[in-house]
């Protein structure tokens, strides 16, 4: 069984492109959130900061780009958790008792789930950058065209391996229910702490200090991180606060959703394999 | 009765003391039993006898607990792999992906099984036509009525050519014609070769279609032979009469040497008989008559699989609910 994943992976993104009301709500959502709640923020705060001085020459950056680079993690979280649900569809009603008495091994049906969610979640970054620029956020502000290659690369980077983490993590939690309505009840449960505890919208530094360290090591707030250095750049300002990463910064990042994702599949694994729908 | 197997034949599937248990109940009770290559083999039974437990041990979605299940020459529990390159299956509900086509299913199946993309398309195309599902190749399944869903799932558990057709319960909730439309498929599909094994709570199903039955209840195979056999056993005739004083009948009518067995009813008594009824039945009245007994009802009839299943497993599959009424004479009274 070499290829059963392109399998999983065929069938599901033919799905995603057949439901068209869905495709296309999926979509617009999180251009909704930009166009709304954006610019309303944004219109706030930026006055609010206007007479903010911003010091040692660093480049002060709007609220619509700061919480723009949030919005594509949110949009890559929302996406990922709640893929599980086709899973617990298929285990109910549709094709996985047919998968999983066929000779494809389930790593493959892990995986092929994973690398549809990925595709879905680089389409969606893809067009929350692009009307992010065309609404005024400072994406790639100044980049050369090679610089924004790169940068286009390294946000995607970072979304697939934090979409993978949630990925698997929801396709562990799909496979061990049993009503949709359950797991639709824990994805929005865990959704609200790891959107709300990081920094998406906000900076976390003014937060109490337990939850400042629950912020920083949350894997959107990693995810955030890269999104924000490879859309804007290593150092500059925004909502009072000085942001600086230093290139092991980035790593260290990466790592952290790295060993996230990796700890994700051996959940989803060991729930696979224990896995019995008849 | 458990057909032996003709010498150097080797059973497509063979099965011994199967067990298999949830918790502490015992779904499956150490069944045995062999099917032979291009036979039609059924397990009748009614729902919760263990049927649906027993062919998910055989395809593999549940692991064999105890005992041994070898299915073309394949051990279930050792080498499931090849186990699932020689089976196809239907499965009890409708396991269809409403939002794919129906020639996307086949092509997801054949995807599935790694077939190569040109005996694939061929496949898909041969079996099209088999189940006659050719003009609905781009339909979604959700457009689909009942019966083609069906044979649509029938011509995917086809695709990769299985040696062993499993289907359970293959016409559960279709309508009669549909129902006998799907027999002709099956029927077909077996001409070609195709061995086939299938769970059923229908009487009719198992009587038209099968060329061997296991009748299994709480987990046990009662009896195995043919539906011809099955239905000798009960003897040749069934005769069913209501009189003045059915004791008193029963007494008298044991000891006439054509008179098998006698089985009460509710309301009067059944006399199953070795001999041609209609020749038994003149010295049944004029022993009755004789002994000053009225009988006020007396019908003779074959014994058909209704008579054969609640003889053997001592109850109505009717009082479950779950089967078309169909005349019983041993039918026990509703409890």
């Amino acid at each position: 069984m070499q290829y059963g994943f392109l399998t999983i992976y065929w069938r599901d993104m033919i799905r995603f492109v057949r439901f068209k009301t869905l495709l296309i709500s999926s979509l617009l959502q999180p251009a909704l959130w930009l166009a709304f709640f954006g610019i309303a923020m944004a219109s706030n705060f930026d006055a609010m900061m206007a007479g903010v001085p911003v010091s040692g020459g660093a480049q002060a950056v709007g609220y619509l780009t700061f919480m723009g680079c949030g919005i594509i993690a949110m949009t890559t979280l929302f996406t990922s958790l709640f893929s599980g649900i086709v899973i617990l569809f298929d285990k109910n009603w549709g094709l996985m008792r047919e998968i999983l008495a066929s000779p494809v091994s389930r790593n493959h049906i892990i995986i092929g789930l994973a690398l549809s969610g990925v595709t879905k979640s680089f389409i969606q970054a893809v067009i929350i950058m692009g009307f992010g620029v065309l609404i005024g956020a400072a994406f790639f502000a100044g980049f050369t065209p090679l610089h924004i290659l790169v940068g286009i690369a390294g946000v995607l980077a970072f979304v697939a391996m934090f979409a993978l983490g949630f990925l698997f993590l929801s396709a562990a939690i799909a496979i061990s229910m049993e009503s949709p309505e359950g797991l639709q009840g824990i994805m929005t449960l865990l959704t609200m702490p790891i959107f709300f505890a990081s920094n998406a919208l906000y900076p976390i530094n003014n937060f109490p200090e337990f939850l400042q360290v629950i912020s920083s090591y949350n894997p959107m707030t990693l995810l955030i991180n890269g999104i924000r250095y490879y859309t804007i750049g290593p150092d500059f300002y925004a909502l009072g606060h000085h942001y600086s990463f230093t290139q092991a910064d980035i790593l260290f990042s990466f790592l952290g959703l790295v060993v996230f994702a990796a700890i994700m599949f051996a959940l989803a694994w060991w729930r696979f394999r224990r896995a019995v729908v008849t | 009765m458990e057909g032996p197997v003709p010498a150097g034949e080797i059973p497509i599937i063979s099965v011994e003391n199967l067990e298999h248990r949830y918790g502490d109940f015992k779904a499956v009770d150490g069944i045995s039993f062999s099917v032979k290559k291009g036979e039609i083999f059924s397990f009748l039974g009614p729902n919760g006898a263990g049927k649906s437990t027993a062919i998910n041990v055989l395809i593999t979605l549940l692991s064999l607990q105890n005992g041994k299940a070898l299915i073309a020459g394949h051990d279930v529990s050792t080498d499931p792999q090849k186990v699932r390159e020689s089976i196809g299956i239907v499965f009890q509900d409708i396991t269809l992906d409403r939002d794919m086509t129906v020639w996307e299913t086949l092509e997801f199946h054949g995807r599935l099984y790694e077939m190569p993309v040109k005996e694939r398309r061929d496949r898909i195309e041969e079996l099209l036509k088999l189940v006659q599902l050719d003009a609905k190749r781009d339909e979604l399944t959700k457009k689909l009525s009942g019966g083609m869903k069906r044979r649509l799932e029938i011509a995917r558990g086809l695709m990769t050519r299985p040696k062993v057709l499993f289907l359970d319960e293959p016409t559960i909730g279709l309508d009669p014609q549909t129902r006998m439309r799907m027999w002709e498929y099956i029927r077909g599909v077996n001409r070609e070769g195709t061995t086939i094994f299938l769970t059923t709570h229908y009487m009719d199903e198992a009587d038209q279609l099968s060329d061997r039955i296991s009748i299994v209840d709480h987990g046990k195979i009662v009896i195995t032979g043919t539906p011809w056999e099955l239905k000798n056993t009960l003897g040749q005739d069934l005769v069913y009469l209501e009189t003045g004083d059915n004791a008193r009948a029963q007494q008298l009518l044991g000891p006439i040497p054509a008179v098998r067995e006698i089985k009460e009813k509710s309301k009067g008594i059944v006399l199953m008989v070795n001999e041609d009824g209609t020749r038994v039945l003149p010295g049944i009245i004029d022993t009755l008559r004789g002994a000053g007994i009225v009988i006020s009802t007396i019908n003779l009839k074959k014994p058909t699989m209704d008579d054969v299943f609640v003889f053997y497993t001592g109850r109505d599959i009717r009082d479950e609910g779950q089967a078309p009424a169909r005349g019983g004479f041993l039918r026990a009274g509703r409890h």
